[in-house]
């Protein structure tokens, strides 16, 4: 029998397997290596893009090429090295596929293996998915009826061809490329993403789902994704991403802008599942990603994340509250284990009046991870009477992990309510001896409590995507019975 | 039921237990008496399988199993439930789906079929009844938030939806005002049978006016110094438990 104790979990989480290791044979074609002015015109004009586009791209590689990368994160990896980067891989085919049953079988096994079948999907919650396999969108679903509403829901280089004003006008503008090291090297190479415009006072009558994966070896993922929604509309927004095993060190590093506009509301919601690496620390995603989203008055902008993957984790989804009364809000769970590192939060910078936030942060700490919390409550002068309210939980598994918060709270106002909270526990043995007790074996306990820790940020998914949260953290945290 | 026969234990070197002996019968309830720090809790979590107390001694046998060869899961799935002195909150998971996992896993362990949702739900409202438990505190958090008298209950409902052979209720009294502790015994009274048991463990006489014990036994000093009836009980109200430690020492 063998009493559960933190040190055996850690033994057991150390045995885990990712779940999703394995590598489609969906041919590939990729460009040579390497990264400098040419690749990126290979790139620009292998997707036929407009001009202005290509002179974004230069224009942002130039910027590139002076900045150096940010270390102030809590992280420590070997840093990738940007010329053994292949920036393009897109499955062979490359025709668009028109209904569902066009799309290649092999993909399709792909995607059940992802854990969510998206014909299940399709077919039990009406998820329209967007799936981009190695930076190329290959499926779309449910564009006609979405078309009927006026909702653009399609990849961005669709969209760069569609709909070409519409991405000069709001590309860029809410992270430009000037904003960071990997928001620069994104906006040079991006390959493709998603783009979503939701018209004016439509309720987008479905969740909109984009599945990234990396498949390929030695690629790094740059997509972007651009959601608009317009006066008085509402969005919901899923994002889903795994990655097969391999040794090497892939990097992802995406860009999301949001914007939503006078009394809009955007719901982005993430399942992030990437490799981390294995038990010793090889391999792995390096998951580099800026997220931001707009409010313009009255609108509100939610994030939920629940991360356990990747082995090196840099990500700050944030919101601008530029109009009186604007929204944001922020719910994560970040589960690290084995030697990955995780360095989340977010910001949330009040600009207008009466603006209000919140920020519930849940990070789940195993082996010898590390995993910090770190975010910026920003209130400016004339954010009267803004509001925040924070809190942090970190639950320890092993002796051996690491929790860390970094809350920076910058007030300019006097008038603004700032609340923060942070604790961390360890999982409690009356806890599991409670449960055990009742019957119930450890594994499920240890599920159950983790479950029941993160309840405020599940509940904030949509219920399906919930349920395959949950999953998640069940097999992040399998494993544990001796 | 369950046959402990002379068991000595310790935690962290230091002997708790030294050499208990009790047999309680089917059909029977035992109350177990005696003063602080006598090692009754002890006894109670070392019946469940808390693992920080070392056996050094003795055995037990619960209908027929070697109970101290089992986990603490295959203790409950044999029917096996103890009534915590200090119940538990986990933040975040109802009552309800904990208690649905719980008959589950036993179910499992059986080789049984899961519990219908509708099944499930109709027993709930039947079993809240008995202890006149909110049908509110069913839906929230295991103990979460719970008053005192809610916690206590509360261990009375996962009693009464559990369905146990033999339940060790440890202190289940203590901090009640007089309502609560009527509630909490007609729950134990309601759920008593031929087939099952209780051992139930207090400082005080005033649950035994409610629950009427077959036997008393006074734990002093690791052991069951004296047994009676519920007269003893009475006897130990008026006089305390010192003529019973001079009475061990004399003996
Ligand atoms: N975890 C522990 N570590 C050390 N001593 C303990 C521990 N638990 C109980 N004890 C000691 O064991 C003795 C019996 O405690 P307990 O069984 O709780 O008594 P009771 O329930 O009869 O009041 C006490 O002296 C107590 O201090
Ligand atoms: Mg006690």
């Amino acid at each position: 029998m063998g009493q559960y104790t933190e040190n055996e979990l850690a033994k057991d989480l150390e045995n885990q397997d990712y779940k999703f290791g394995f590598v489609t044979d969906v041919e590939t074609e990729t460009i040579p290596v390497g990264l400098n002015e040419d690749i990126i015109r290979l790139i620009s004009s292998k997707k036929e893009e407009p001009e202005w586009l290509l002179e974004y791209r230069l224009n942002a590689f130039k910027t590139w090429l002076t900045m150096s990368e940010p270390n102030w994160a809590h992280v420590r990896y070997k840093k990738p090295e940007f010329e053994k980067i292949t920036y393009y891989a897109a499955p062979k085919q490359t025709k668009k596929y028109e209904s569902w049953d066009d799309v290649d079988p092999e993909m399709k096994e792909t995607m059940a293996k992802l854990g969510i079948s998206l014909e299940e999907q399709k077919r039990l919650t009406g998820v329209a998915v967007d799936f981009v396999m190695d930076s190329v969108s290959v499926a779309t679903s449910f564009k006609s009826k979405l078309k009927e509403l006026g909702i653009i829901f399609c990849s961005f280089s669709e969209a760069v061809q569609e709909y070409p004003e519409l991405v000069r006008e709001h590309m860029g503008t809410i992270v430009p490329h000037t904003d960071n090291f990997y928001a620069a090297l994104n906006a040079a190479v991006f390959t493709d993403g998603s783009f979503c415009y939701i018209p004016k006072g439509v309720r987008c009558p479905m969740e909109l789902s984009t599945y990234f994966r990396i498949n390929a070896g030695g690629t790094g993922q740059f997509e972007r994704t651009l959601v608009v929604a317009d006066e008085g509309s509402y969005v919901s927004y899923l994002e889903g991403c795994t990655a097969p095993q391999r040794d090497e060190n892939q990097l992802h590093a995406a860009v999301v802008e949001l914007k939503a506009l006078k009394d809009a509301e955007i719901k982005y919601s993430t399942v992030q599942n990437w490799y981390p690496g294995d038990k010793n620390g090889v391999g792995g995603v390096f998951n580099f990603v800026t997220k931001r989203g707009l409010c313009e008055a009255n609108a509100k902008i939610s994030w939920t994340q629940v991360e356990t993957g990747s082995a090196v984790t840099w990500k700050y989804p944030s919101c601008i509250l530029k109009g009186d009364h604007s929204v944001g809000e922020f719910y994560s769970v970040a589960v690290t284990n084995n030697h990955q590192q995780a360095d989340t939060g977010t910001k949330m910078i009040h600009l207008g009046k009466h603006t209000k936030s919140t920020i519930i942060s849940k990070g789940i700490s195993a082996g010898d991870s590390q995993n910090s919390y770190r975010g910026l409550v920003q209130i400016h002068k004339n954010a009267h009477k803004s509001r925040n309210f924070s809190q942090c939980d970190s639950l320890l598994m092993t002796d051996h992990c690491g929790a860390h918060t970094f809350p920076y709270i910058e007030c300019q106002n006097p008038s603004a309510q700032i609340e923060h909270e942070a604790t961390t526990s360890k999982i409690g043995e009356d806890q599991l001896f409670y449960c055990k007790q009742r019957g119930i074996s450890e594994e499920k306990a240890i599920s159950l409590i983790v479950n029941g820790y993160c309840k405020e940020v599940l509940n904030q998914l949509p219920m399906e995507f919930a349920v395959e949260a949950q999953k998640l953290l069940a097999i992040s945290l399998e494993g544990s019975v001796g | 039921m369950i046959e402990i026969k002379n068991l000595h234990a310790n935690i962290e070197g230091k002997e708790i237990l030294k050499g208990l002996t009790l047999t309680v019968n089917a059909g029977e309830v035992h109350a177990i008496m005696g003063p602080n720090g006598a090692g009754k809790s002890t006894l109670a979590s070392i019946l469940a399988g808390r693992e920080e107390y070392e056996i050094t001694k003795g055995e037990v046998t619960f209908e027929g199993a070697d109970l101290l060869e089992l986990s603490t899961e295959e203790r409950a799935h044999l029917g096996l439930f103890l009534a915590f002195q200090y119940p538990v909150e986990i933040p975040g998971v109802s009552n309800v789906n904990f208690l649905r996992t719980a008959i589950n896993e036993t179910r499992d362990a059986k080789g049984e079929d899961p519990i219908s949702a509708k099944e499930f739900m109709a027993m709930v409202r039947e079993k809240s009844k008995i202890v006149e438990l909110d049908s509110k505190l069913a839906s929230r958090s295991v103990n979460e938030g719970f008053s005192g008298g809610e916690k206590k209950r509360n261990e009375i409902f996962q009693m009464a939806m559990l369905n146990p052979k033999l339940a060790v209720l440890d202190e289940t009294d203590s901090g009640l005002d007089i309502d609560a502790l009527r509630i909490v015994a007609k729950g134990v009274n309601t759920l008593k049978s031929a087939d099952n048991a209780s051992i139930v463990i207090t400082h005080y006489q005033r649950l035994l006016d409610y629950i009427v014990p077959d036997f008393v036994h006074v734990l002093h000093d690791g052991k069951i110094v004296k047994t009676g009836n519920k007269d003893l009980a009475l006897e130990l109200e008026e006089k305390g438990y010192d003529w019973i430690k001079e009475e061990t020492q004399v003996g």
